[in-house]
């Protein structure tokens, strides 16, 4: 057995007292993964897995380095982005991905992305373009 | 500042290269002579061609240090650097198939699960997914 296997033998030993929290924040962040399109907040969340809302927010904190918020946001996103790639509208993504408001949307999604996403769009169907052209 | 290219060292460029793209699946982005047989060499992700990519470097070869220190790790089965995948087992399958080596079936540990195999270039690679 390598030297590397072994620790990581070790390691796991560790987090196996640890096995309630990480069913915790692994059947959230399934659960977000599932519903990321739904409304959303920490008291459903919290009630998914039966934990108080500021335990898991610690938990899921510690173990993903991102709060469920932020992780929900980033999910997102990144659907989102698959969306626009494949031709949806703005604002037909931004409903589709769980957001509420184009403009909150299109603000967020420049913060984040560094662009609009009909700039995105834009931009990946071009290169999608010269790519079979190439 | 950014994280825009991370690095490899590796024996063979073009041995590598094939490696990289025919069996990981990685992509060419760059591939510029820099004369004596090596090239600026760098490969990205098939779903995010404009995100970090990775300079396939011919260190060991030109830098003692860098060959020591590559062996070391490679003896001890650390792994060099680690790639996310979404599915482990579905990617430890499709590797297995192609006759890549690994040094960890897939483990889970606490909220990831990883396997290490041999990038065949001097390499310990893992793969990892955030459970």
């Amino acid at each position: 057995m390598t030297q590397y296997r072994t620790e990581i033998l070790r390691i796991k030993r560790i987090h196996r007292s640890n096995q309630s929290q990480i069913a915790i924040v692994t059947e959230t962040r399934d659960y977000l993964d599932r519903h990321f399109e739904n409304h959303m907040n920490l008291d459903l969340l919290s009630k998914v897995r039966g934990t108080s809302k500021y335990h898991l927010l610690r938990l899921f904190k510690r173990y993903y380095g991102l709060t469920p918020w932020q992780y929900l946001i980033s999910r997102r996103l990144s659907k989102a982005k698959e969306y626009l790639v494949n031709g949806r509208t703005a604002t037909e993504t931004c409903f589709a991905v769980g957001f509420e408001s184009p403009a909150s949307f299109n603000t967020l999604f420049k913060k984040r992305i560094g662009k609009t996403p009909g700039l995105y769009q834009k931009e990946q169907l071009s290169k999608r373009q010269s790519g079979l052209e190439s | 500042m950014r994280i825009r290219i991370v690095s490899v060292p590796v024996h063979d460029q073009e041995k590598a290269l094939k490696f990289y793209t025919e069996t990981l699946g990685f992509i060419k982005k760059l591939d510029i002579p820099l004369g004596g047989g090596n090239r600026w060499l760098t490969v990205v992700a098939a779903e995010e061609q404009d995100g970090p990519e990775l300079l396939l470097e011919p260190s060991p070869n030109h830098f003692e240090p860098a060959k020591t220190y590559q062996k070391a790790l490679f003896e001890a089965g650390i792994p060099y650097t680690q790639f996310n995948v979404e599915n482990v087992d579905q990617e430890y399958e499709r590797l297995i198939d192609l006759k890549v080596e690994f040094s960890m079936k897939p483990t889970e540990i606490g909220t990831a699960k990883l396997a290490v195999f041999n990038d065949t270039c001097g390499n310990n690679i893992q793969i990892v997914q955030i459970l």
